[in-house]
């Protein structure tokens, strides 16, 4: 996503941060050497997030969201493009800015359940980032029952000395939200965090999530595939396909009139609870999200696209207009 | 009044487990009519696999013997010693498509042969008819026959998904148990998924048994809903009356902590944890967080019935008469 994007972010001036042009691409190889070709997971993607908003990511399994926000992390080298963050380019870092730079960017990762060491309790876990960054024990106490808190792991005591088998998915989750709060990042990337849960806890974390991030006045990106959720928890929608950010609006404005044909497919899909949904088929477009090897050419959704238009999209690469003010479509269909 | 295909009177499982037994399905009564599609709802561990074992006995080695009646065309099923029922229910009457079997499928065996492999076992047809055959289902569930000849690796998680589907449609069974057969895919991809049921339904006439904890895809497919709480169901209504006018309070708190797209209100998490199934609480399980309980929770409500087809385990609903 690219000139609209920039200029839109170029005059409000105070993005936290601003990603341009932006290509992570990874080699794939057979035996180890052949080259077969790159996997374009991140292909040409620029937006900025506001310092305090809360946007969402949404996308289907393999469109790049987990890849994009391992970028912003610093855990993958871009190919191509640049992530500047609070003002500085990351791509100039060194090894201890970078360090600095990870610590003020909070990373709830997927798969939960992964994600905590087994071995240590809650306090050592929390401890962990504190002793890198060179926090004394005194301090450390503090801030461990603060977070501790502040995620209603509470009375703190009463978790201090769990391992993380003791305790279930949803506290489980929350010590790895605090864990992340731990050390006061600007911005926290939250990878799907809920989508290992049961209903009625996925909406107890999200509405714990969305207040400490109203309270603390923090960036939150959170990256899911359900766009039902969404709604109630964000400012601000990207939505992704292939590799891609197909469509940008503020959470309302893109729910009430989505204008990319992908969008609309997705929303056409989900169900909310009815009795009626059994009465009739949905409309699906027929195919699957196309390989990231060899992307398909022009739109990247037109093989699928019920409104594609044959010898426009199939070649040319749709850029982003503004069909409604504030609103970014790639799709050719708006010009 | 026709007999039902299926009836399910106090049906019993337990695991036997170094803390001691987990009464992972406690006393489960319903029944399903011809044509008909029951959702079976309820959070992580209340027991909905265990259930679907339990009526296929295709059950792990701590499990219990399961206690019970399980009625098929007024047969007693749970009767039948296990070369019987291997042999004339299980796959040819009743399929079961377990969680996350779509990372089970055999990964040297090409797709088709899996799919076909029913059929030659049990009803001892050639590899060429039951290939035909094969090949009829993969069009049912909207996979290229040309898939017949590939490997599982070569599948994604969609198309496996689909396969699955077919192994079990194969053999043309009276009813179909899916259990989470959606929740590991993609919108797009649960919705065909869901068209492809539905249509299976309507055109076949097949009755399903639906297994999710996805109460808005759920009803893609419901004629009625069952919802399950710690080993016992809670609540049987129709698919009408269990969206729109949820009875039990467990039933009315979860449907409000469903996000919904279309409205503005915003969805309530339920406080509080489900009782452990090794020692649950003799009164009413849902008690410990329940807004409406009062002192006769402490004891068992049993299920009390409203309307002709329509259960719900809660005392506030007494007034009804008593089954159990
Ligand atoms: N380290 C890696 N090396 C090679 N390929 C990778 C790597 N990480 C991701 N990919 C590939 O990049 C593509 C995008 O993956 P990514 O994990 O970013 O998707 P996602 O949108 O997060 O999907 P999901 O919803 O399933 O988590 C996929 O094709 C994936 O296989
Ligand atoms: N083989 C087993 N041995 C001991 N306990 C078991 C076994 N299998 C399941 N359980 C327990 O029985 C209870 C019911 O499990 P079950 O798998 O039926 O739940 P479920 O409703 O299908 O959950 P989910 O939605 O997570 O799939 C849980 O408490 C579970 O831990
Ligand atoms: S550019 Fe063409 S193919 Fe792509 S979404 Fe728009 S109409 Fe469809
Ligand atoms: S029986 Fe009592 S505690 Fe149980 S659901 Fe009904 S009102 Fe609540
Ligand atoms: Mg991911
Ligand atoms: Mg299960």
């Amino acid at each position: 996503m690219s000139q609209a994007a920039s200029t839109a972010t170029a005059a409000a001036g105070q993005s936290l941060v601003e990603v341009r042009d932006l290509r992570t691409w990874f080699e794939l190889r057979q035996w180890g050497f052949m080259r077969l070709g790159s996997v374009k997971a991140v292909d040409g993607v620029s937006f900025a997030l506001q310092r305090g908003e809360s946007v969402a990511f949404v996308g289907e399994s393999g469109c790049g969201k987990s890849s994009l926000a391992r970028t912003l992390l610093g855990l993958h080298q871009p190919t191509e493009g640049d992530v500047v963050f609070e003002g500085q380019s990351m791509a100039r870092l060194g090894r201890r800015a970078m360090r600095d730079y990870r610590a003020r960017v909070g990373y709830v990762q997927q798969d939960p359940f992964g994600a905590l060491p087994p071995f240590l309790d809650v306090r050592r876990i929390l401890a962990e980032p504190l002793k890198v960054h060179g926090i004394g024990r005194s301090e450390r106490e503090r801030r461990i029952r603060a977070v501790l808190e502040e995620v209603r792991l509470s009375p703190a005591d009463d978790y201090l000395r769990k391992f993380p088998h003791m305790l279930s998915g949803g506290q489980q989750q929350r010590v790895v939200i605090a864990r992340a709060l731990i050390l006061e990042p600007s911005l926290l990337i939250a990878d799907e965090p809920v989508s290992m849960l049961d209903a009625s806890v996925r909406v107890e974390i999200l509405n714990l999530l969305r207040g400490i991030q109203q309270r603390r006045e923090l960036t939150l990106a959170f990256i899911t595939h359900d766009l039902s959720t969404v709604r109630h928890f964000a400012d601000r929608i990207f939505v992704m396909y292939a590799g891609r950010i197909v469509e940008t609006a503020a959470v309302q404005e893109l729910l009430d009139h989505p204008q990319h044909p992908y969008t609309q497919a997705l929303l056409a899909a989900l169900a909310d609870p009815d009795p009626d949904n059994a009465l009739d088929l949905r409309e699906v477009p027929g195919g699957e999200a196309p390989s990231l090897l060899n992307p398909p050419p022009g739109c990247r959704f037109h093989p699928r696209c019920p409104k594609h238009m044959p010898g426009v999209c199939d070649i040319e690469d749709p850029p982003d207009f503004e069909p409604r003010p504030g609103h970014l479509s790639a799709c050719l269909l708006h010009r | 009044m026709a007999v039902p295909l299926l009836s399910v009177e106090n049906l019993r499982l337990n695991y036997h487990t170094r803390q001691g037994l987990v009464q992972a399905v406690a006393g489960v009564d319903f029944e399903i009519r011809h044509r008909e599609a029951l959702v079976v709802l309820g959070e992580s561990g209340c027991g909905k696999s265990s259930l679907a074992k339990a009526l296929m006995r295709t059950l792990p080695r701590n499990a219990g013997e399961p206690q019970g009646r399980v009625l098929l065309e007024g047969e007693d099923i749970m009767a039948l010693d296990e070369e019987r029922f291997r042999r004339e229910v299980r796959w040819l009457r009743m399929a079961l498509v377990m969680q996350a079997s779509m990372n089970a499928l055999n990964p040297v065996v090409k797709v088709g042969e899996q799919v076909a492999e029913p059929l030659r076992v049990l009803r001892g047809w050639s590899g060429g008819r039951a290939r035909e055959r094969a090949a009829e289902v993969f069009d049912l569930v909207g996979v290229s026959t040309d898939f017949l000849n590939r490997y599982p690796f070569e599948l994604s998680g969609g198309m496996r998904q689909r396969v699955v589907l077919a192994m079990a449609l194969v053999t043309d069974p009276q009813l179909i148990i899916l259990d989470e057969p959606t929740s590991a895919l993609d919108v797009l991809t649960q919705a065909s998924i869901m068209n492809v049921l539905k249509r299976i339904k309507r055109e076949q006439g097949t009755s399903f048994i639906l297994i999710t904890h996805d109460v808005a895809t759920s009803s893609e497919l419901a004629d009625r809903v069952a919802l399950m709480y710690a080993g016992q169901i809670v609540e049987t209504s129709s698919a009408a009356e269990f969206f729109r006018e949820p009875a039990h309070p467990y039933a009315q708190m979860l449907m409000d902590s469903v996000p919904r797209l279309r409205q503005d209100t915003r969805p309530t998490h339920i406080p509080g944890q489900p009782p452990s199934l090794l020692d649950p609480p003799s009164g009413c399980r849902f008690a410990d967080r329940c807004p409406s309980r009062f002192d006769r929770c402490e004891r068992d409500p049993g299920a009390f019935r409203k309307g002709d087809r329509r259960r719900v385990r809660c005392w506030l609903h007494a007034g009804g008469s008593q089954l159990s």
